[in-house]
């Protein structure tokens, strides 16, 4: 039932957006072509802003994982976690999550794939890759587009966002599962 | 800070490549790490120039406006530093909308509208407002209600009840957002003032 319910929302969710926005401009006659050619525009100049930041953040990240770092990392943090309840296993996620979007959906996916979608871990999996958001990668490429050099309190916020995030995501995994 | 972050990640990946005798991991890594952050790119402007051209439609249209307008009273507590018709608003409306959604990739070229609306109101153009904080912080934390990609990969899995997740998504997203919030609330309002008397 919740499943297609929110299957139908995810299929309809552009589709209907598109319609509401071009039917809300056509009667306002608003011009609408000549109005998205106009905000199209923008975007090409927006993306290449962000090349320098994007081809930093994956060098060093890329590199990090490859070498096997990252995994040394998510061991010297396997105690903190423990303490917790975070099952060891998805150290690694709770660790790149924050890095990097695609990495972190890989890790989510192997998890579950290995240790089955039902399982306490496949789980715990799932929320904490719907909980967390890609941190760092949205602080760099957002200030760098606009060219922000001092991030101020913003680090610390989205910092708080991951280590609230993977609390409350292990909280009611154990608390319901 | 992100000196000090990139700095390790690049030099400990080298150190432990160079420690486990794969030292030629590092070069490779390096050529394909650029060329991923510019493929990304490539992906990200056929997506901005779409949503940007609908966002343009749906602003002259007003629909951004009356939207604006509805959630004036939160927005009000959340950017008092933005104007209450300000274009910045309404792609934060619509970034923090795709995100509540799951529509990753429309996120963020609405985000990226919106820090360029919210620079404009930047007196200091390096240093970053409080309502971008107040914006990044609400964008990460942001309450999910459709995680539709992991929900695809429980249904690829065979989970028995693939949408089992979305009930405990939606509560620590929202937990984390309300606590995030709440954090960056007081702090523009209480601590700041308190530490600048302390240190006086």
């Amino acid at each position: 039932m919740i499943e297609q319910i929110l299957n139908e929302v995810s299929r309809w969710a552009i589709p209907f957006l598109f319609v509401v926005f071009l039917v809300m401009g056509w009667c306002r006659r608003v011009p609408v072509y000549e109005a998205f050619i106009q905000g199209a525009a923008e975007g090409f100049q927006i993306a290449v802003r962000i090349i320098p930041y994007l081809v930093a953040m994956f060098v060093a990240i890329k590199v990090f994982r490859v070498s096997g770092a990252m995994e040394i990392l998510a061991r010297i943090c396997a105690p903190v976690l423990g303490i917790i309840g975070a099952p060891a296993e998805v150290l690694p996620l709770a660790v790149m999550r924050p890095l990097s979007g695609s990495s972190a959906l890989g890790l989510a996916t192997e998890l579950i794939k290995t240790h089955g979608p039902d399982t306490f871990i496949g789980r715990l999996a799932s929320v904490m890759q719907g909980t967390t958001d890609t941190t760092f990668f949205v602080l760099t490429v957002y200030f760098g587009s606009v060219g922000i050099k001092r991030y101020r309190h913003a680090v610390g916020l989205g910092l708080l966002a991951d280590i609230t995030g993977l609390l409350a995501s292990l909280f009611i995994c154990h608390l319901l599962f | 800070m992100l000196n000090l972050i990139w700095l390790f990640l690049i030099l400990t990946g080298i150190g432990v490549a160079a420690w486990n005798g794969r030292i030629d991991l590092v070069t490779e890594t390096f050529f394909s790490g650029a060329n991923e952050g510019v493929a990304v790119c490539l992906d990200l402007i056929g997506l901005m120039a779409l949503w940007l051209g609908m966002l343009e439609i749906a602003k002259q249209a007003g629909l951004i406006r009356i939207l604006a307008r509805i959630i004036r009273p939160l927005t009000g507590i959340l950017f008092p530093g933005v104007p209450p018709n300000h274009p910045a608003l309404g792609a934060i409306i619509m970034n923090v909308s795709a995100n509540i959604l799951g529509l990753g990739n429309a996120a963020t070229p609405f985000g990226l509208k919106a820090m360029e609306e919210l620079q404009k109101l930047n007196s200091e153009p390096d240093t970053a407002t409080d309502a971008m904080c107040t914006f990044l912080a609400a964008n990460t934390s942001c309450i999910t209600l459709v995680p539709a990609t992991i929900v695809g990969v429980r249904v690829a899995a065979g989970s028995v009840n693939p949408t089992e997740i979305v009930g405990p998504t939606l509560f620590a997203t929202g937990f984390s957002m309300l606590v995030v919030l709440l954090t960056d609330y007081c702090w523009r309002n209480f601590f700041r003032v308190w530490y600048r008397r302390v240190k006086r």
